[in-house]
């Protein structure tokens, strides 16, 4: 990787030499570093099969549904090594967001935004639960759309709500940093221009880490740009920099459409 | 270029007509398909429903001289089956509450370890297990219960028999079930650090749970109706019997006792009327809900 110098301080997140393999030997994220600002859009960019999704689900711990991943090297969240908090903690702290808007069909707009509570057993009481759900939806900009209609199934609202409440069920949680997976690729591009308005409003109050192959959409909201190619980190950068003068000949490339 | 036009012509003619034939014949060979159950629906209708009434369905059958007096005076043969209806009905949810649950996690087990040599052989055996003669497990309740356990016919080994029955297909039908539900539901659940345990319980088997109960009707449906296992293993009886540990008797036991006396021969028709109504109400009813997860 170049040398970018970006000397992020008190980073949300620190990426120490990490290294994911599916099979043992075939490397899908080799050991990339990287530090992530605190109340910033980081977008995440590259080719299919570059690595970027496996390397945001790691954060997560997600591959630990899934045997046979290997994860080497070292997660730092708000200063604190992710394999040592209970997966409960960590993924209060790092909500994640998919591709495809992926509500739980069988609850409620309401029930689906305060999930993460309900299915931990965790307790609140009736007023808390409303101020959970209606703070969360209004972050999203849901709230006046749903307020009338909140206890009808979430699967009943089009796809750029259903994903608009996905990301409400994750900031329930009031996470620390907001891992999005491909967000806008399954929606159209109304849907889309509002979630990532949305994004770049909800920066204030938290870290947004974005997988994106919409190099226009990194170009548009994000501060900060990686570049991934098979599994490394070729570049990491200010998206104005990165944007205007790539260091990387394969960034060049990528982002003038040579490939990808 | 005149003659090649001809020839097409000819061609689309020979092609419509063709095309004419084909759909005839697949019209004919659905209208054979759905015959069958036209004419028994109809069959049983004619000859059952004079018997059909309050009486049927709360009274026991009568003995052989009621029915024949009832008969030679060109009266309806008094009495029902409601030992029958009874019986039925206690072995259905004995057996309903021996297989769901080891039925249900068993197939949560298959899915969750698809390429485990265990899980193969155990869906292997469950497939094995579905075409094992009914009859055979009506033989093996009896060694397993009638013997040993209730020193006698009993409503449990009837049961036993009958939950050996339905159990592959609430195995397989969960199984098939949750593999339908999108991997994207269960790492919504995963991401919000739902232990592993809880997806299971409160996200898949709510999220699959029409899929479910529908697998659960059909295999009652298809317990509902068998006649050979019980033979063996409830044997009948003419009163109402509630005790577990007893012989009782099922609708399709007491159509076999019918058919051996001349005098019922209607009753056999009505009791028919009645189980194939059961059958067809659930397997409608299961199919709304499996229309309705869609």
């Amino acid at each position: 990787m170049k040398e970018d110098n970006l000397n992020i301080k008190d980073p949300v997140l620190s990426i120490r030499n990490l290294s994911v393999a599916y099979d043992k030997g075939s490397y899908a994220v080799k050991d990339v570093s990287a530090d992530i600002k605190r109340n910033a859009v980081t977008a995440i960019m590259g080719p299919s099969g570059c690595g970027k999704s496996t390397m945001l689900r790691a954060i997560n711990r997600m591959h630990e549904l899934y045997e046979n991943i290997e994860t080497k090297g070292s997660l730092i969240l708000n200063g604190k090594d992710i394999t040592d908090m209970p997966t409960i903690q960590l993924r209060r702290m790092a909500g994640m967001v998919f591709q495809r808007p992926n509500p739980f069909p069988t609850l409620s707009i309401y029930d689906n935004v305060i999930a993460g509570y309900k299915l931990n057993g965790i307790r609140l009481k009736k007023k808390e639960r409303d101020d959970v759900v209606e703070r969360s939806l209004r972050d999203v900009t849901l709230w006046d759309e749903v307020k009338d209609t909140l206890h009808k199934k979430g699967t009943f609202l089009s796809g750029g709500q259903q994903q608009r409440l996905c990301i409400a069920r994750a900031l329930a949680f009031d996470p620390e940093v907001i891992l999005l997976d491909e967000p806008t690729s399954a929606l159209d591009p109304v849907a889309t221009s509002k979630i990532e308005d949305l994004l770049v409003k909800l920066k204030e109050n938290y870290s947004i880490l974005m997988v994106t192959h919409n190099m226009s959409q990194a170009a548009r909201i994000s501060d900060y740009s990686m570049f991934m190619y098979l599994g490394e980190l070729v570049e990491y950068g200010k998206t104005k920099d990165m944007f205007t003068n790539p260091k990387d000949r394969r960034t060049e490339e990528y982002l003038t459409g040579k490939f990808g | 270029m005149n003659s090649a036009a001809k020839i097409t012509a000819a061609n689309l003619s020979r092609r419509t007509l063709k095309d004419k034939l084909f759909k005839g014949l697949v019209l004919f060979l659905s209208l054979i398909t759905i015959s069958p159950i036209v004419l028994i629906i109809y069959k049983l209708v004619e000859k059952g429903y004079r018997q059909i009434s309050l009486n049927f369905i709360i009274k026991t059958p009568p003995n052989t001289f009621e029915a024949m007096t009832a008969v030679s005076n060109g009266e309806l043969i008094p009495g029902g089956i409601a030992n029958g209806i009874t019986g039925t009905l206690l072995m259905v949810v004995l057996a309903s509450v021996i297989s769901i649950p080891v039925g249900v996690i068993t197939g949560i087990y298959l899915y969750e370890n698809p390429g485990k040599p265990l899980a193969n052989l155990t869906r292997n055996i469950s497939d094995i297990l579905q075409g094992v003669p009914s009859i055979v497990l009506g033989l093996i309740a009896y060694m397993w219960i009638v013997k040993p356990i209730t020193s006698g016919f009993s409503a449990l080994a009837g049961s036993v028999s009958l939950s050996i029955m339905m159990l592959p297909m609430i195995v397989r039908s969960t199984e098939e079930t949750l593999k339908m539900i999108p991997q994207s539901i269960k790492e919504a659940a995963v991401a919000l650090g739902v232990p592993y345990y809880k997806v299971i319980l409160r996200v898949l088997i709510p999220t699959g749970f029409s899929g479910l109960l529908t697998g659960i009707l059909l295999g009652i449906s298809r317990i509902l109706g068998e006649t050979a296992p019980l033979m063996l293993t409830a044997l009948g009886s003419s009163v109402i019997n509630l005790d577990i540990t007893k012989p009782t008797s099922a609708i399709p036991l007491l159509i076999w006792e019918f058919y051996n006396d001349p005098n019922m021969v209607d009753l056999i028709w009505s009791s028919s009327l009645l189980l194939m109504g059961m059958v067809l109400t659930l397997n409608l009813v299961s199919k709304r809900i499996a229309a309705r997860t869609k």
